[in-house]
């Protein structure tokens, strides 16, 4: 079986995008082989910045014939009917086939469709998947229409048995397949033919390309990491600009140079930051300072001269991209020691945070009034939250952040404390984003967790007032985010808030229950990665107090664990019987059985150890969900299971007896009774 | 082959850029002489870049930024520096190795150093412009863009144009080993009368700085941005017959001098500082619109492609 080689050799591909490229590659290339009845055993693709390659093993010499036997009209049916029978089998009436159906002589098509050779299946698919590449960005070049991610320069498709390598041919306007490819731009420039994969990826490395992107990024970290290591320093990981570097090199070389002492009083961050963003280089650390010492550049290829030349430029290009750092950071600090840190923010004024919402200085207004409010809910003195909230948006402003505005937060923690600012304030300024993605740390000064609730509340209320809600995957404000953050916030902290006031104090015209249901379902999704059902979480939000999430998800857990013990799903299904039988029969008699039931109509043992049993728990569970020990409150109601079990084997419930059957169902609405004040059980699934 | 000398000045660098690029068949053409933001304003690239006929030119245009502006001081930022421009059209399919070759021109060994192309999108929302290409590095530097260009003025380009921009001093300075920018040797430093780009630009760009931050009258200036963008619009409306000459004449070019006249006084006005976040798109969208309609009206001149015929056949379509 023939073995399948394609390479799409083109300008250089954006590293973002090799990825995505490689996966897709496969998928359309092998998807179009089955779907023309091919059959391959494995499939691996690679790209580097240059090429996209993909390599088919066993790919079946040709498809399978297949054949169509279609029933069309009678032989006297009108000539119409014959013709579009005609037309749509694509045959002439005198290959038709006349056979003898019930009603008399009918035409018959027999379509038969040979198999196909594999190169001629190939060359089709391969001609659509580079068409229809679905590229984030394409463009088209010189005088063509052709579409590619950049110019695309040659295709190398081969099939290879054990008789040798073929080309399949094939001709994507005006470039025509082969068997040649082209190793390092710069260390081994010029074509060359290969044979097959193996052929292919051995005469690559040895013209300096390494193939495959995750064994570019092995030499690359292992490499770097010796660097480090023989100086006595760590290189930082950073895993995705692992990945990008990989995608921007064929030949990796990696190569350690160190940072001038007149930069390293700036802050890490800033280094990394603008080392990474600008410059794609790791940082290294001294592992006794804990300072950024050091980075490691990879290069594209050796030099003679051992890339002193190439470490020399990038040396060069870092100290003209650290004094530019430098100066932002001293200007800036000069700036907050002279007129402070909000005097660094005067300028929000003019600055729109969002033109139905004001000004970024009307919004840290708002932040602070809402800070002051929260401030007594979390632990933390009102004033200096307000303080906190009048200046963690401050750097905005700074040149630094100007530049790096990924260091928002951070450098406003910097500047906070070079303007003598409490640390409480300065850590408001550092942490109020966060938590922002799923794994950033949740903060828990008190300050800082009232100014980032203040902060995320009025962004939320603010744009559902003016109804600029998420829809589907649309979420410009990354409001969902925020609703997260807010949640997080409140449950790693143990906070008890009211979110409905909250969102009264937050915006007014904000419609208030419909931002809760909005809460309800990040929390839902949230609790789902918790390993909480959904169900169990609407039984608890059914329950009065659902505005407060750390009441809500209490109760949740201690449902959760109760419906993890033998007692708590029998008692569920106790209690679901139950409510099933006092549901009928209430929609059969029309009435409401909630009077009360007497245990003097209690005939049976059974009868009466329920009654015993539901005014043991009565007593037992109302003072616990008042203490909200849920925990204690769902045992106490587990306890109803075996009298509930008894009760239901021992006793009939409709019985002719009319007094006997209303006190029964009486005593069925105590069940319910009992067991809705703990959650709303009729919530749950199953 | 034995490898170019190194270069010795400034100047030598744009020589041997000119000499290399004019052997690849573009022409020389000299710097636009109006105050353009970067070479892609030279109505040689924007205009040029719209319509089927080919075109191969090179030229060094002067580019102002007034908010660069640091008085001399910046060792790598000015308010006043030279960008080289290349454009061919159809792009030819080894664009990329002629531009390498320009690199050797100018004295860099390409055995020694580490050449990248790194992804970077161009787009100039001034322009109602964008292509896909990349900046250059070399040893991690930016050294140029290289840009295939996808539409002009909201046109599609068709064949597409490929733009190389080469930011010269920065490259000059990385070519000749100077790390302030006004150090760098202009012409050749043996020479009787040296001059270093200090010599020339260190008193302009004081007095520009000052010019741009606090001088220029902000009045005058949203004045004339006014009269640039009306008069732009005034001179496209004129119908294509010229009852003097009798002849066909579209004034694509004067409109579009107006509109980069709007484009530059758009950019003193943002150095003053008086344009708030929000104007600021409103007046990009405004030079973008004129843009446009110089784009519009340069695809039906003779330049642009247009003859009696194609209009022609736009009528019967």
């Amino acid at each position: 079986m023939p073995d399948l080689l394609i390479e799409l050799f083109s300008e250089e591909i954006p590293a973002r995008m090799q990825g995505m490229a490689r996966d897709t590659l496969r998928k359309m290339v092998t998807d179009g082989l089955v779907e023309a009845g091919l059959t391959y055993g494995h499939a691996q693709a690679f790209s580097t910045p240059r090429r996209l390659t993909l390599a088919l093993e066993g790919l079946t010499a040709e498809s399978p014939t297949t054949r169509e036997e279609r029933k069309g009209p009678a032989t006297t049916a009108p000539e119409k009917a014959i013709e579009g029978f005609l037309r749509s089998t694509g045959l002439t009436l005198d290959q038709l086939e006349v056979r003898d159906d019930k009603k008399g002589q009918v035409y018959f098509a027999v379509i038969e469709k040979p198999g196909r050779a594999a190169p001629e299946i190939v060359a089709e698919v391969l001609e659509k998947t580079i068409r229809n590449f679905p590229w984030p960005k394409s463009m088209r070049w010189g005088a063509g229409s052709l579409r590619w991610v950049r110019p695309l320069h040659s295709i190398l498709c081969l099939l290879t048995t054990e008789a040798g390598a073929e080309v399949v041919a094939l001709d994507v306007d005006g470039i025509t397949s082969g068997n040649t490819t082209e190793g390092h731009r710069f260390m081994a420039p010029g074509r060359f033919a290969v044979t097959g994969f193996e052929d292919y990826a051995a005469k690559l490395k040895s013209a300096f390309v390494v193939l495959d992107a995750e064994e570019r990024a092995e030499i690359i970290w292992h490499d770097a990491q010796q660097l480090a290591f023989a100086k006595g320093l760590e290189l930082v990981e950073d895993k995705g600009l692992l990945t990008e570097v990989a995608g921007l090199v064929e030949w990796p070389v990696a190569l350690m140079g160190e940072i001038a002492d007149t930069f390293l009083g700036l802050p890490p961050e800033v280094l990394q930051t603008s080392m990474k963003e600008h410059q794609k280089f790791f940082s290294v650390k001294n592992p006794k300072t804990g300072r950024i010492e050091g980075f490691v550049t990879v290069a594209n290829r050796e030099t003679a001269d051992h890339g002193a030349t190439i470490l020399k430029g990038n040396l060069k290009v870092l100290s003209a991209r650290l004094s530019d750092a430098k100066f932002f950071w001293e200007h800036d600090l000069r700036i907050v020691k002279s007129e402070g840190l909000e005097g660094m923010g005067a300028g929000l004024a003019n600055v729109t945070f969002h033109n139905k919402l004001g000004s970024q200085a009307a919004r840290i207004e708002r932040i602070e009034a809402l800070a002051r409010e929260i401030a007594p809910l979390v632990g933390a003195q009102p004033d200096l939250a307000a303080e906190a909230a009048r200046v963690v948006k401050s750097d905005l402003r700074s040149a630094m952040v100007g530049e790096f505005p990924e260091l928002q937060g951070l450098m406003g923690g910097y500047y906070a404390r070079a303007a003598g600012l409490p640390e409480a304030v300065a850590e408001a300024c550092k942490g109020h984003y966060s938590p922002l993605g799923p794994s950033d740390e949740v903060p828990s000064a008190p300050v800082t967790v009232a100014v980032a609730l203040a902060d995320k509340i009025d962004t939320l209320t603010g744009f559902w007032a003016i109804d600029e809600k998420p829809t589907g995957s649309k979420d410009p404000f990354a409001l969902r985010r925020a609703a997260l953050g807010v949640i997080r916030l409140i449950l790693s902290n143990d906070l008890r808030l009211n979110l409905a006031e909250m969102f009264e104090k937050g915006n007014a015209a904000a419609d208030a229950a419909d931002l809760l249901s909005f809460f309800h379902d990040r929390l839902k999704v949230f609790l789902k990665d918790q390993n909480i059902r959904h169900d169990v979480i609407d039984a608890v939000l059914a329950m009065p107090g659902s505005d407060d999430l750390t009441l809500v998800v209490k109760r949740a857990e201690a449902l959760a664990a109760l419906l993890k013990t033998e007692d708590g799903t029998n008692l569920i299904q106790g209690f679901k019987r139950a409510n099933n039988i006092l549901t009928q029969a209430e929609e059969k008699d029309g009435v409401e059985y909630s009077f009360g039931a007497d245990p003097k109509f209690a005939e049976e043992a059974a009868e009466k150890a329920l009654f015993t049993a539901l005014d043991a728990a009565e007593a037992a569970i109302a003072p616990a969900m008042k203490a909200e020990e849920f925990g204690q409150a769902m045992a106490e109601m587990a306890k109803l299971r075996a009298p509930i079990d008894a009760f239901f084997t021992a006793v009939q419930i409709n019985v002719d007896n009319q007094i006997l059957r209303r006190n029964r169902l009486n005593l069925l609405s105590r069940i319910r009774q009992i067991c809705l004040s703990v959650a709303d059980l009729t919530k749950l699934e199953g | 082959m034995s490898k170019p000398a190194a270069p010795r000045s400034f100047q030598e660098i744009i020589l041997r850029l000119m000499t290399y690029w004019a052997s690849k068949g573009c022409a020389v053409l000299q710097p636009y002489d109006m105050e353009v933001g970067a070479g892609t304003f030279h109505p040689a690239t924007t205009l040029r870049a719209l319509g089927s006929r080919p075109w191969a030119a090179a030229y060094v245009q002067p580019s102002r930024r007034p908010t660069d502006g640091r008085y001399g001081e910046n060792p790598n930022r000015l308010q006043h520096y030279y960008q080289y421009q290349v454009l061919i059209k159809p792009s030819p399919p080894d664009l990329q190795a002629l531009y390498l070759g320009s690199l050797e021109a100018i004295g860099i060994d390409l055995d020694l150093h580490d050449i990248r192309f790194v992804e970077d999108d161009w787009e100039s929302p001034t322009l109602g412009a964008w292509g896909l290409g990349w900046e250059v590095w070399c040893d991690g530097m930016e050294v140029s863009q290289f840009t295939y260009f996808q539409q002009v003025g909201g046109h599609d380009c068709k064949p597409v144009s490929g733009e190389l921009t080469y930011g010269l001093e920065r490259l000059a300075m990385y070519v000749l080993g100077i790390d302030h920018v006004m150090q760098m040797p202009f012409n050749d430093p043996q020479t009787a009368i040296p001059l270093t780009y200090g010599d020339i630009f260190r008193q302009t760009e004081e007095e520009y700085s000052r010019h741009n931050f606090d001088g220029a009258t902000t009045e005058m200036l949203l004045r004339h941005f006014e009269d640039a963008e009306a008069e732009c619009e005034r001179l496209l409306a004129f119908p294509a017959e010229d009852p003097n000459s009798g002849k066909r004449i579209v004034m694509a070019h004067p409109a579009y001098d107006q509109c980069i006249k709007a484009s530059h006084l758009f950019n003193l006005l943002d150095a003053r500082g008086v344009i708030s976040v929000t104007e600021r798109q409103a007046y990009i969208g405004r030079v973008r619109a004129l843009a446009k309609k110089c784009a519009d009206a340069f695809v039906m001149t003779e330049a642009g492609g247009w003859t009696p015929e194609t209009a022609a056949e736009q009528v019967g379509a």
